[in-house]
């Protein structure tokens, strides 16, 4: 075999081992499906009539439809904590050192790491997906605008998975590592996931309008709801690359001086 | 030194983590298929060299090499020549034993089949078939530490560093890992080994280095290191004063220990001598209360070696003793 199918043959193996600790301790992933359902509930029947009429002219009665793309990308974030927090209880492990001593590909550890948890939060995006159209989301996408929308998914799963990776790796402890990504579980509600951006207060907005979950929850909204997208999708998938390039290039310096 | 017969060869290795200097110019040579213990208190500097050896850590000066290659210039083919079993159970605790060889097994490209004979065999070998299925939460330290020795051997490495292998193991498990060891060097496996059980190098160690301050303050095989300090003696013990008196009178130029009531002969102990040394006490009519025979072991090549390196106090080289048992 060459050095690139090792590289592959032992990522799969990590990827399984990965897979497997999830499905054994589902406490991690539990949450990830949790939260972004109650705060779909919240939204929809406790603030849904209020925020309904502030979405704009006929969204009342139908706040969900608005909504339901924010919570959506919301479930995406909420991996991201499952994942730091698994790499970090990993490095703080003897076995890690095992790794680091076998003649296996350097990438191999985190590769299965980054993978097995972006399968875990796009399962749990698939579930809020459900709880969203049993709570009367009535997405009008097209076969492809799905599918659109699930590469849009994986972009974003992907570069929060990477850059939880390297949250995890620099945490000292497993604590600081369920910490450390607090602020990107934050990061939609500072955009138009829950209302549009324009209602918001100068300072606020402008950062709202910048931030990486504006386009992506534009561009979701677009292709569930056929809104206007305009150059959303671009920046949006801009903005995944480039995150997970910062991601993958910190993660690896990281995990190599570690 | 040549690298053919030696399996790990170290020269000037340094390594300071800022203004710690942990290792000070540490030289060592391996001879393939031997076991050499570094022994030497906690601090001295061992878990630094394995970690260096193997990969882990890079050295900030010196040269080594490891089955042939430098572990800073070749990672990769000195990994693929050794195993390491660390002080802390390296094995993936979400895991079942079994899961966790064949874990080992896959990321050594052993393929399906190949795989599943090791870890039975690996399982098998080390009392572990019945705990397979089980996690290692479920195990005892001494079952965890076979795990872990077990997950070091599935890609049949022929140099193993073993990093403190039975601190904290209980004295049957200790035994057990002892055996294993001896095992694994009848098939001609090099092991570097570290420790701070004085019996553990003694036991099982071809040679000995003894670490101190971040270099080696002795080395050789158990008997040589023994020579290194003064003979042994016989040691008289009394009960009554008056009888300690008499003794100590006529068998002059001993060392006295008023106060235990003890007297101690230099000597080595044999049989020969201490009929003479007993029959001297029953010509004179002296009653000894016990008698007792002390050979130079290691520990005191190691309590004299280590102390005076570091210039402690004898009384701290007392309380370090204790510490180490």
């Amino acid at each position: 075999m060459s050095t690139l199918s090792y590289a592959v043959a032992d990522s799969a193996t990590m990827l399984r081992r990965n897979l497997r600790h999830a499905l054994r301790y589902p406490s991690m992933t539990i949450p990830v499906v949790a939260i972004p359902v109650v705060m779909l509930l919240l939204f929809v029947y406790v603030f849904g009539n209020a925020l309904g009429s502030g979405v704009g002219p006929g969204a009342e009665g139908h706040y969900v439809d608005y909504v339901a793309p924010g919570i959506i990308l919301m479930a995406t974030t909420y991996g991201s904590v499952s994942v730091a927090v698994s790499v970090c209880s990993d490095m703080t492990e003897g076995i890690v050192n095992r790794f680091r001593t076998l003649s296996i590909s350097r990438a191999a550890v985190l590769n299965g790491h980054v993978l097995g948890g972006a399968v875990q939060t796009l399962f749990s995006v698939v579930l809020v997906v459900g709880a969203a159209l049993l709570a009367g989301f009535r997405p009008n996408a097209t076969p492809l605008e799905w599918l659109a929308t699930a590469g849009l998914l994986t972009l974003v799963v992907l570069a929060l998975t990477w850059l939880a990776a390297d949250m995890g790796l620099r945490a000292r402890t497993v604590e600081a590592a369920s910490n450390a990504p607090t602020p990107l579980t934050f990061l939609p509600f500072l955009g138009s996931a829950i209302v549009p951006t324009d209602s918001m207060p100068t300072a606020v907005r402008w950062f709202a309008e910048y931030q990486p979950f504006t386009p992506v929850t534009e561009t979701l909204r677009g292709l569930l709801m056929g809104t206007e997208i305009g150059n959303s999708a671009l920046i949006a998938v801009a903005w995944c690359l480039g995150l997970t390039v910062l991601g993958y290039f910190r993660a690896r310096s990281a995990y190599d001086k570690g | 030194m040549t690298t053919t017969s030696h399996a790990i060869t170290a020269t000037g290795l340094r390594k300071a983590y800022g203004d710690h200097v942990v290792l000070d110019g540490l030289d060592l040579a391996v001879a393939e298929g031997t076991v050499y213990a570094l022994l030497g208190p906690n601090g001295a500097g061992k878990t630094t060299t394995v970690q260096i050896l193997s990969t882990l850590v890079a050295a900030d000066g010196g040269h080594i090499t490891v089955g042939g290659h430098d572990p800073a210039r070749d990672p990769r083919a000195v990994r693929a020549r050794i195993g390491v079993t660390g002080q802390f159970a390296a094995v993936d605790a979400k895991l079942t034993g079994e899961e966790n060889l064949i874990l080992m097994a896959d990321l050594h490209h052993l393929g399906r089949q190949e795989g599943r004979r090791r870890t039975a065999g690996l399982l098998e070998r080390f009392g572990l078939t019945d705990a397979a299925q089980k996690l290692p939460e479920a195990y005892s330290g001494g079952m965890r530490r076979r795990l872990d020795l077990a997950m070091t051997l599935v890609g049949d490495p022929r140099i193993i560093f073993l990093d403190e292998p039975t601190t904290g193991l209980d004295p049957r498990s200790r035994h057990a890992m002892w055996q294993i060891v001896r095992e694994l060097v009848a098939d001609g496996v090099t092991v570097l080994l570290t420790t701070q059980y004085l019996e553990e190098a003694d036991q099982l160690a071809d040679r000995i280095g003894v670490l101190d301050g971040g270099r080696l303050v002795a080395e050789g095989t158990a008997e040589e290191l023994k020579r290194l300090v003064p003979g042994g003696h016989v040691r008289l013990r009394f009960a009554d004063p008056a009888e300690y008196e008499r003794a100590a009178r006529a068998l002059h130029g001993t060392a006295l220990d008023d106060e235990a009531l003890t007297l101690q002969i230099p000597g080595d102990g044999s049989a020969r001598e201490l009929k003479s040394l007993l029959d001297r006490l029953e010509a004179e009519a002296i009653e000894a209360e016990s008698v007792s025979v002390h050979t130079p072991d290691l520990d005191d090549v190691f309590f004299i070696l280590t102390t005076e390196h570091s210039h402690q106090p004898a009384a701290d080289a007392d309380v370090r003793k204790e510490a180490l048992r």
